[in-house]
C-alpha cells in the first residue's frame, strides 16, 4: 500500500513538474529537459510488466494532453518502458529472481550511467523524430536529441543525488 | 489451439506494447490533421482549467509589455479615427446605411498556454463554444496575426499557431500592388516565417511589409504580418522569401478572435457539386 501511494504521488508530481515548469524552460530558445522519463527509471522492477507499460503510456499521454502533441510522448515513454528490462539484463546482468531486490541506487554508478544514458537517448530520439515528422531538418532532430538529452541527464543525476536518500 | 494460447502467453507484453503503440500512433496522426484532431488536445476543461490557474500567476510578469502594447494600439486607433473624421468632414461623404455591412466581429481572449519551440505548435485560449468561438476563426493581436482556432471545448479553444508546419495563410504585399502568396513555416526559427508563390514580376525589396490578403474567409484583409528579411534569388519554382514577424511569438498575452460573418455565404458559393 505504501509503495502504491508513493508511485501515485511520484506520477502526479513528475507530470506537473514536466508540464508546468520544465516545458517552459526553453533554454537558448529551444532546449527543454524531459525529466518525466525518470518515472520509468524509478518504477520498481517486477516480473509482471503490464502496470508499468500502462502507467508509462498514461503518463506520456497526459504530457501530450498538456503540450498538444498527439501521442508522441506516450509512444516514446512506452517504448523505453518496454525496452527497460532488456537493458537491465544487458547492463546489470539480472535474472527475474533478482527483480524484487533491484534498486538503481544500490548499483555501481558506471552501470547506472550507461543504462540511463541509453534509455534517455532512445526516448529523445523517438520523441524528436516524431515531433519533427519529416526527413527534412534531420540534423535538428539529432542536435535536439543531443542537447536536450544532456540537459535531461544533468537534471536527472543532480536530482537523484539530492533527493534520493542513501539506504 | 494450444499453440495460439502459448503464443499469446509468450508474447503478451509485446502484444500489449503493440496495442498501446498503435493507439498512440492514432493520436499522433489525428493530431496532425487539422480537421480531425478531436481527442488529445489542451482545450478540455481539466488542462484548460489548470493552465488558467498558472497563467493567472505568470501574467503579472508580462504586465509591462502588455500595457505598452495596449497603449500603442490605442494611439494607433485614435490616429485612425482622427484621419477618418477629417476626411468625412471635409469631403462630406454620405454613409449609406443600406450599403454599410459589418463583416467581422471581434472577441477578446487570453492566451493561457503558448508553444513556439516545436515543429507543430499550438496555443490555448480561454474562450470557447460558450463565447461563440468555433473552428477556423482567425486569432490576431495588435501587432499581427497569431493563428487559427482548430478545436473548441465549452470554455477553451486550441489555436493552430502560424508557427505550425501545417499552417497555410494567404498573404500579400502591402501597398498598391495586389500580388499574393502563401505564408508557411519551415519549423526553424520562431521569429521568421516563409512566404511562397509570390509572382516573379512583383517588385520585392528587403523591408517590404507583408499583410494578410483577404483571399480566405478566415482572416480579414490587411492584418499586418511582418517584413521581408531575406530574398532567395535564383530560379526556384516557388519563389521563397523569409518574413520577419512583427509579433514576438514567445511573448503573447491578450489576443482577439475574429469571427467572419460572411463565411457561410462565401463557402456556400464556393462549394459546387461535381458534374
Amino acid at each position: 500500500m505504501n509503495s502504491t501511494l508513493r508511485i501515485i504521488l511520484l506520477f502526479i508530481l513528475i507530470l506537473f513538474l514536466q508540464v508546468f515548469i520544465l516545458n517552459n524552460i526553453n533554454f537558448l530558445g529551444y532546449i527543454n529537459p524531459y525529466l518525466y522519463i525518470a518515472f520509468v527509471f524509478y518504477y520498481p522492477l517486477k516480473e509482471k510488466r503490464f502496470t508499468i507499460l500502462f502507467l508509462s503510456f498514461l503518463l506520456g499521454l497526459l504530457v501530450d494532453f498538456f503540450s498538444d502533441s498527439g501521442g508522441i510522448h506516450a509512444f516514446s515513454l512506452l517504448t523505453i518502458a518496454y525496452l527497460r528490462v532488456f537493458f537491465i539484463k544487458l547492463y546489470f546482468k539480472k535474472v527475474p529472481v533478482d527483480y524484487p531486490f533491484f534498486k538503481l541506487k544500490a548499483e555501481p554508478f558506471g552501470k547506472v550511467f550507461n543504462y540511463v544514458v541509453t534509455l534517455t537517448l532512445i526516448h529523445h530520439f523517438i520523441l524528436f523524430s516524431f515531433s519533427n515528422f519529416s526527413i527534412q531538418n534531420f540534423t535538428d532532430v539529432l542536435s535536439n536529441t543531443l542537447f536536450s538529452g544532456i540537459f535531461t541527464l544533468i537534471l536527472f543525476f543532480l536530482s537523484s543525488y539530492i533527493f534520493i536518500k542513501e539506504e | 489451439m494450444q499453440q495460439i494460447i502459448y503464443f499469446f502467453q509468450k508474447f503478451k507484453y509485446f502484444l500489449f506494447y503493440l496495442f498501446l503503440t498503435i493507439l498512440s500512433f492514432v493520436f499522433t496522426f489525428t493530431n496532425l490533421n487539422f480537421h480531425k484532431s478531436k481527442f488529445v488536445n489542451s482545450a478540455n476543461s481539466i488542462t484548460g482549467g489548470l493552465y488558467t490557474q498558472i497563467s493567472n500567476i505568470s501574467e503579472y510578469l508580462s504586465l509591462k509589455e502588455e500595457n505598452k502594447r495596449l497603449s500603442e494600439e490605442n494611439t494607433r486607433l485614435k490616429n485612425q479615427i482622427e484621419k477618418t473624421t477629417l476626411r468625412l468632414s471635409s469631403d462630406s461623404i454620405v454613409i449609406d446605411s443600406s450599403k454599410y455591412h459589418q463583416k467581422y466581429t471581434f472577441t477578446n481572449a487570453k492566451i493561457i498556454k503558448n508553444d513556439f519551440t516545436k515543429a507543430f505548435n499550438f496555443l490555448t485560449i480561454n474562450r470557447g463554444k460558450k463565447d461563440g468561438i468555433t473552428k477556423e476563426m482567425a486569432v490576431i493581436n495588435s501587432l499581427g496575426i497569431i493563428g487559427i482556432t482548430d478545436n473548441t471545448s465549452n470554455s477553451y479553444a486550441r489555436v493552430q499557431s502560424i508557427l505550425n508546419k501545417n499552417s497555410k495563410i494567404n498573404a500579400r504585399l502591402k501597398g498598391n500592388t495586389s500580388y499574393f502568396g502563401t505564408l508557411e513555416w519551415d519549423g526553424n526559427k520562431y521569429t521568421t516565417v516563409q512566404l511562397y508563390d509570390i509572382p516573379r514580376q512583383a517588385p520585392l525589396k528587403i523591408g517590404d511589409t507583408i499583410e494578410t490578403g483577404g483571399k480566405s474567409t478566415i482572416f480579414p484583409e490587411g492584418i499586418p504580418i511582418g517584413t521581408i528579411s531575406k530574398l532567395y534569388k535564383g530560379t526556384t519554382a516557388n519563389n521563397k522569401m523569409d518574413v520577419k514577424l512583427f509579433n514576438d511569438m514567445s511573448n503573447l498575452g491578450y489576443v482577439k478572435v475574429v469571427k467572419s460573418l460572411d463565411k457561410k455565404e462565401i463557402q456556400s458559393l464556393e462549394i459546387t457539386k461535381d458534374e
